[in-house]
């Protein structure tokens, strides 16, 4: 196959992708449309599947309630069905950065621009809900994620998108896989651990409800766990992308391990509100509400570094997504700096 | 501030403070003192100190920073002429040093260490202590279960000792005042990770702290063929850390023998290049001669100098004779690009021209041509060269004592050499070309074009440190996130009324670590208990 070849493939396969997820959210959608029935419908279930013993010995279950309900043939049909999709989706999604990579000449990792960044960081997010969904129950979070997904591929196809080039000189080094790889994941997992804090301040604000959609997302104290526990695992991840991959990369290419980058700046400001997350987890009048918002704070610093400082600093040594934009700098005034950064 | 978790039950610095429910006057100095303290290594202040430092780096990254981008922060200030003194004096223009900057971080610092200290101490203690004696009533523990089984008593806290002993739990020995219950304990390591990572934040700030105050960075231009020696004398800009001195310098010499480079001639990233190397032969100190193809990704180590590739241009090489034929000025000239097509922008400046001392600032085109009469480069690699400059004659300031960037053009009390219609006179020079200036003020030749490539320089102690402290932080980290710390109790007690002849068994775990869920690990344990066969030993689940 010819490079134009696998970029149209890329391309094509974006867009299979990003439709296939949207009709994943929209089954997912149908899903929980189907959950809302009459209560004593519900009710009369409930009690049916409620007894469970064991053995008959005498057994004080105190664990939290998942709030899962036995769910009616159609039901569990859409959900099936609803992640058939999503793993088609993927699928389709990982064709395409393996097309980017392939379309390069020489053929490289499909990080070397914004629009590669964000499709390679919405994949890790698909990716981890899927393989997360069984062993942490999050099933309930299928049209957050859906939705989230489908959002960010929409910004990185309509206004990230450029044309597959070979990788800046600064880009070319094996520390762009280990540094970007780790950045990529850490990132995908504070994505659904941010999703997973968010249903924890909704669901707090409206109690906990007996009808409706919220029933299905699970009690408080099961988000609050299983948000810590994804955090848990994002935190030293992202310890290892930011905090020792990132300056030893940075001192091989620009010289000093720590500048100061904007990019730098705010992976640290992440790094700093998730710590204090962690802290808050232990602090009495901090645990759980607290907790959650400084989760959410986390969350949006970590997008805005990811996307938005690109357009807040210009001068950012890892702004790589403004086209055109002047990278080398005019010099008037002593001391004589001429700086005119390889990219 | 150590704490992730949990905290222990004593010793912890967080407790109401005492302080505030007493009367006024009531504190004495010590005890004032004792109180700050208190606070100061509290939790929920080196939460808001935390926050308040993430807060604090904000304004540095909208800001630009004079000791990141000197330039643009030079440029903002001219934009900005109001603003200007006031971020100043808030020190918005090196925010990573100021004065509220380093209180936050100090003060998280010290809050630190008050909370390590004292967590050692207790921790050691805690490694040699005994799980502790199983409370009166599990079942008021969150987490817990009953069941009765048949096995008697002892069978069953023997079997609850083996159980958790093969699971590498620390137990209490048998207690004759609590006969009737077994007693617990691992992950103990946890508190070990977490007390690492904190003493490793020191660590990497101490690597830091070094770097900055014992280390410099300088830039150079060299021109091809060009020899660098490493003293302070040698560089165009050099930002010295405050405790690095002259002598401090490696003493090597290096000389760039060659710089390639290859342009992208298709596909989107067209016009960029690719593959910079710069050839260099080096020396270091008395030492012998080495070669070493300096490219970016791939510094030169000489002694405890770095040497990194950062950038390239064009210095065209031109000869300006004067008006008695006596050539004024002649050689490479350093220019410098303005954008990512390398227009460059010079200026050569010859005093010791007669009748009057003339100086040329303008443009250097790589690839010139006329793009709907715009003069314009279309192509950032050198095939088609001209320069295109404008001439000043009279007195161009280089003699009043005052120094004076090489890049720049001082023409306050000079005149610029016009045509005879009076407007400027424009010299546009092709290489190999000489053209004579008006009213006999000598001539100006492009001869040819050689690159430069800007070199950084850079001696950071203390990285190996830096880089160490984060290693070590990020084994702590995952110690105190992924060890747990679980105390575990079983008590068994004969049965009464209906259940007399059975024993009735209260399991409870209590999960220090949180994020646990912990039915699972009670299912174990009364599995286990049921079925004392040592096969049935699966995982315990996380």
């Amino acid at each position: 196959m010819s490079n134009t070849a696998w970029e149209t493939l890329s391309n094509q396969a974006i867009g299979a992708a990003g439709i296939v997820y949207f009709l994943a959210l929209l089954v997912h959608l149908a899903e929980w449309a189907s959950l809302r029935q009459p209560a004593t419908a519900r009710a009369a279930r409930t009690s049916s599947a409620g007894s469970e013993g064991s053995e008959g010995d005498v057994l004080v279950a105190t664990g939290p309630e998942t709030g899962e309900e036995a769910p009616s043939t159609r039901t569990a049909f859409l959900a099936r069905l609803g992640v058939l999709l999503t793993v088609i989706a993927v699928v389709a999604h990982f064709t395409a950065l393996v097309g980017r990579g392939m379309a390069a000449d020489p053929n490289r990792v499909p990080w070397g621009n914004m629009y590669e960044f964000t499709t390679a960081g919405t994949f890790v997010v698909a990716l981890m809900y899927l393989l997360l969904r069984r062993r942490l129950k999050l099933d309930w979070m299928a049209p957050f994620v859906l939705g989230f997904v489908v959002a960010t591929l929409m910004v990185a196809v309509i206004w990230l998108h450029s044309e597959v080039a070979p990788l800046t000189e600064a880009l070319d080094s094996y520390w762009l896989v280990i540094h970007v790889v780790s950045a990529i994941i850490a990132t995908g997992a504070f994505t659904i651990g941010g999703i997973l804090s968010i249903a924890y301040l909704v669901k707090l604000r409206r109690g906990d409800a007996t009808s409706g959609p919220l029933t299905r997302v699970p009690s408080l104290a099961v988000l609050d766990r299983t948000a810590y526990r994804v955090h848990a695992f994002a935190f030293p991840v992202w310890t290892f992308a930011v905090l020792i991959t990132g300056p030893i990369w940075a001192h091989e290419a620009w010289s000093r391990y720590w500048n100061w980058d904007p990019k730098e700046v705010w992976a640290f400001i992440t790094w700093v509100v998730y710590a204090a997350y962690l802290h808050a987890r232990a602090t009495a009048g901090w645990k759980g509400r607290n907790a959650a918002i400084l989760a959410c704070v986390g969350l949006a610093t970590l997008w805005f570094n990811f996307i938005g400082i690109n357009y807040f600093a210009t001068n950012s040594q890892h702004s790589y997504a403004s086209l055109g934009a002047p990278v080398v700098e005019r010099i008037d005034g002593a001391p004589d700096v001429a700086r005119v950064p390889l990219h | 501030m150590v704490d992730l978790q949990e905290r222990p039950p004593a010793d912890h610095p967080e407790r109401p403070d005492r302080g505030g429910r007493r009367r006024a006057g009531e504190l004495g100095g010590l005890e004032l003192l004792r109180w700050t303290w208190r606070q100061l290594t509290s939790m929920r202040t080196a939460l808001v100190l935390l926050l308040l430092l993430a807060l604090a780096a904000v304004p540095g990254s909208v800001v630009p920073q004079s000791g990141v981008d000197a330039f643009a922060a030079n440029q903002w200030k001219e934009d900005h002429p109001t603003l200007t003194p006031i971020y100043e004096r808030l020190g918005l223009f090196s925010v990573y040093d100021s004065a509220w900057f380093s209180a936050i971080y100090i003060l998280l610092m010290v809050s630190l260490v008050g909370c390590i200290v004292p967590r050692t101490l207790h921790y050691a203690r805690a490694l040699r202590a005994v799980p502790p004696r199983a409370p009166r009533n599990l079942t008021r523990l969150p987490e817990h279960r009953v069941v009765r089984l048949d096995a008697p008593v002892d069978d069953v806290l023997a079997r609850a000792r083996t159980l958790l002993g093969g699971r590498r739990y620390r137990l209490r020995p048998t207690d004759p005042d609590a006969a009737d219950a077994v007693s617990a304990e691992k992950g103990y390591l946890r508190e070990a990770g977490n007390l690492l990572f904190h003493l490793s934040v020191i660590i990497v700030l101490v690597g830091f702290a070094w770097g900055a105050l014992f280390g410099y960075q300088g830039g150079v231009i060299v021109l091809q063929g060009g020899t660098f020696a490493n003293t302070a004398a040698s560089y165009d800009d050099l930002n010295p850390g405050s405790r690095f001195g002259a002598d401090d310098f490696d003493p090597f010499l290096f000389t760039v023998d060659d710089f390639d480079i290859t342009w992208l001639t298709e596909g989107a990233a067209a016009g960029t290049a690719r593959a910079f190397k710069a050839a260099l032969t080096y020396r270091d100190g008395d030492g012998p001669e080495d070669q070493y193809d300096l490219r970016v990704n791939h510094p030169l180590t000489i002694g405890s100098t770095d040497l990194f590739l950062v950038g390239h241009g064009y210095a065209p090489v031109i000869t300006v004779r004067d008006g008695n034929g006596d050539v004024a000025y002649s050689g490479p000239t350093v220019f410098l690009p303005q954008d990512e097509s390398f227009l460059s922008f010079g200026v050569v400046k010859a005093p010791s021209a007669r009748p009057g001392q003339l100086g040329l600032e303008g443009l250097f085109y790589p690839t010139f041509d006329l793009v709907d009469g715009d003069p314009t480069t279309v192509w950032p690699d050198d095939l088609d060269p001209l320069i295109s400059l404008n001439v000043w004659t009279g007195d161009l300031g280089l003699d009043d004592g005052v120094p004076q960037s090489v890049y720049l053009l001082d023409t306050s009390k000079a005149s610029q050499v016009t045509q005879d219609d009076g407007r400027p006179f424009r010299l546009d020079l092709r290489v190999g070309e000489t053209r004579q200036l008006p009213d006999g003020l000598g001539s100006v030749s492009f001869d040819s074009v050689q690159p430069w490539v800007r070199i950084q320089v850079s001696q950071t102690p203390g990285k190996e440190v830096a880089l160490l402290g984060v290693v070590a932080a990020l084994i702590g980290l995952l110690g105190s996130l992924f060890i747990r710390s679980r105390r575990v109790w079983v008590r068994a007690r004969p049965g009464t009324g209906e259940d007399a002849g059975a024993t009735m068994v209260e399991v409870a775990v209590l999960d220090r670590s949180g994020g646990a869920d912990l039915s699972d690990v009670l299912d174990e344990i009364v599995r286990g208990l049921r079925d004392p066969e040592p096969s049935s030993h699966p995982k315990e689940p996380q």
